[in-house]
């Protein structure tokens, strides 16, 4: 006879989980997150910018603290800060011939410094700014969700708009120029959807760890698929298993969520490696 | 293997014109005094070494790079983006990332996107202009392959077919032998030989590899900063000329009808 009883109490859990409004709240939102993440992640893997996810990151810490010293709500200095930082980065880049890492090794430790100045500034402490650093799923709010959602739908409705130019920019961007590609506008388009879609993830997975979403479900992806449709449909799975599995592990083993999410995604981009190695 | 271009220079005007073009980075010359004419239905040649400005002329030439004396002209404009929309343009070999997730037909279909338009999908008619031309290139059935895995010479076949996807007047060619070996670098070019017959298409194509060049081009100009222009692809390589291009130690190997290694090749195609 089958012992259902593991299963019964494995159900039983998981309706606990779900009777939490911070748990839906953040299964919500990381639900939501995967999606963004997962498409984001596709390109920024396939123009080689993995960094700039890092550079935008932290300069949305920036904007958090300047919303923490001016009482406003942070997400939206953090929208502004991390949106001027990402163009500035590419428009500095690109004019001043240093690549895009060299301007992220400027405008990274610049919107840093500037959030350690706010915060020396304020007199405020009820940001929770660690919580912007690390995630925090507790602080998830039903405005977070109802930004996550406008702001995530928006990153996905335009990047739908201009895949094929995107994908021609991120294969061959001379050949794109040439063949009447608005390359400029492209680049700067992706760095303001990139922007975005780090500020919405801070309160979930946080500014110090969301880069690794921004790479690994590409990344992995790219080991085991050899064509874009798969590739973003593998790296939406991906990012899926590794925000819903991760918020479950980081439950029940009391870890850090994003923390987690992140270690939980890093692990499958490791199976994905060793299958891919296999099957050269 | 020699063609002769469809139309006369007399009774055509310059697809490509410039005149006293001088191009400079960093206080440098690297382009002097250029003078330069491209006729429709002509494929023109420009050989020289590395660091001659070959690559530095095709983004003048494609308004990429602006000279800072003498003037331009694409199809009788300043290059702007409008008039490059009547070039197809094949950049090296190794330009593009090799290991990217596309098919054949996506390359392919890259070529029609500014066609298509923004907010557009490739559409099924679109699809049906990209197979008829890997169907002219031979790669019909390799269509739904990833690109990467592809020989370097079928990756230069895919590329002309995209340079081709827009319908253009003139292809562009930067090394276009690069990474692609002598068997399919024949292919190549006598595959630009039948769009220049067929469409009246005209090339200019840049290499360092005289001996290709010469032997497929109607016109060859030899370029180390300045560029020295002649109507016959032979005269070009005077030991005169040559020295002054490459150096004086230069030894020139031209893969032409002569060539021992490739006679019986020459005699099944005849």
């Amino acid at each position: 006879m089958i012992n259902v009883q593991p299963v019964i109490t494995g159900i039983k859990t998981m309706i606990d989980i779900f009777s939490l409004q911070f748990m839906q709240n953040a299964f919500l939102a990381g639900m939501m997150l995967s999606f963004v993440l997962a498409v984001v992640s596709f390109f920024v893997v396939l123009r080689r910018l993995s960094f700039i996810g890092v550079g935008v990151a932290h300069s949305a810490f920036g904007g958090v603290a300047l919303g923490a010293l001016l009482g406003i709500s942070p997400t939206l200095t953090a929208i502004g800060f991390a949106v001027v930082v990402s163009n500035a980065i590419g428009y500095i880049g690109k004019k001043g011939h240093l690549g895009t890492d060299t301007a992220i090794g400027i405008f990274f430790p610049l919107a840093m410094a500037m959030g350690v100045i706010f915060i020396g500034m304020s007199d405020q402490y009820n940001v929770d700014l660690f919580g912007y650093l690390f995630g925090n799923i507790l602080a998830i709010t039903r405005q977070d969700l109802i930004i996550t959602a406008v702001l995530g739908g928006l990153v996905l409705l335009s990047t739908v708009l201009f895949f094929k130019e995107l994908l021609f920019v991120a294969y061959d961007r001379e050949v794109a120029f040439v063949s009447g590609m608005p390359v400029a506008f492209l680049d700067h388009f992706f760095l303001t959807i990139l922007a975005l879609s780090v500020v919405i993830s801070m309160k979930i997975i946080g500014i110090i760890l969301v880069s690794a979403l921004l790479v690994i479900p590409g990344a992995a992806a790219s080991q085991i698929t050899h064509r874009y449709n798969s590739m973003i449909a593998v790296s939406i799975l991906i990012a899926l298993i590794s925000t819903s599995g991760g918020l479950i592990i980081s439950y029940y083993a009391d870890l850090p969520s994003g923390a987690t999410i992140v270690t939980l995604a890093s692990l499958i981009f490791f199976a994905t490696f060793t299958v891919g190695q296999t099957r050269k | 293997m020699k063609h002769t271009a469809i139309d006369t220079k007399n009774d055509k005007e310059p697809i490509v014109e410039l005149n006293d073009v001088w191009v400079a980075y960093d206080g440098k010359w690297i382009l002097k005094s250029i003078y330069f004419n491209c006729y429709p239905g002509e494929i023109f040649g420009i050989v020289g070494p590395n660091g001659g400005g070959k690559t530095t002329l095709l983004n003048v030439i494609l308004g990429l790079v602006s000279p800072q004396k003498g003037s331009v002209q694409l199809f009788g404009s300043q290059p702007d983006k409008q008039s490059r929309l009547e070039v197809g343009y094949l950049p090296q070999i190794s330009h593009a990332d090799q290991s990217f997730p596309v098919t054949v037909l996506d390359v392919v279909l890259m070529g029609l996107y500014s066609r298509i338009g923004l907010f557009h999908r490739p559409d099924r008619n679109s699809k049906k202009i990209a197979m008829d031309l890997l169907s002219q290139i031979n790669m019909a059935d390799h269509a739904t392959r990833p690109f990467a895995v592809l020989s370097g010479g079928q990756q230069q076949r895919v590329n002309i077919a995209r340079a081709m996807a827009s319908k253009p007047k003139l292809l562009v060619l930067d090394e276009p032998s690069t990474g692609v070996d002598s068997v399919a670098q024949e292919d190549f070019y006598e595959l630009l030989a039948k769009f220049r017959n067929e469409q009246g298409i005209s090339a200019i194509m840049v290499s360092h590899d005289i001996g290709v060049i010469t032997s497929h081009a109607d016109q060859v100009a030899c370029l180390n900063v300045e560029l020295h222009y002649h109507d016959e692809p032979d005269f070009c390589f005077s030991p005169d000329i040559t020295k002054k291009v490459f150096g004086k130690d230069l030894k020139v190997i031209v893969h032409d009808d002569k060539c021992a290694t490739c006679y019986h090749r020459h005699q099944d195609h005849d």
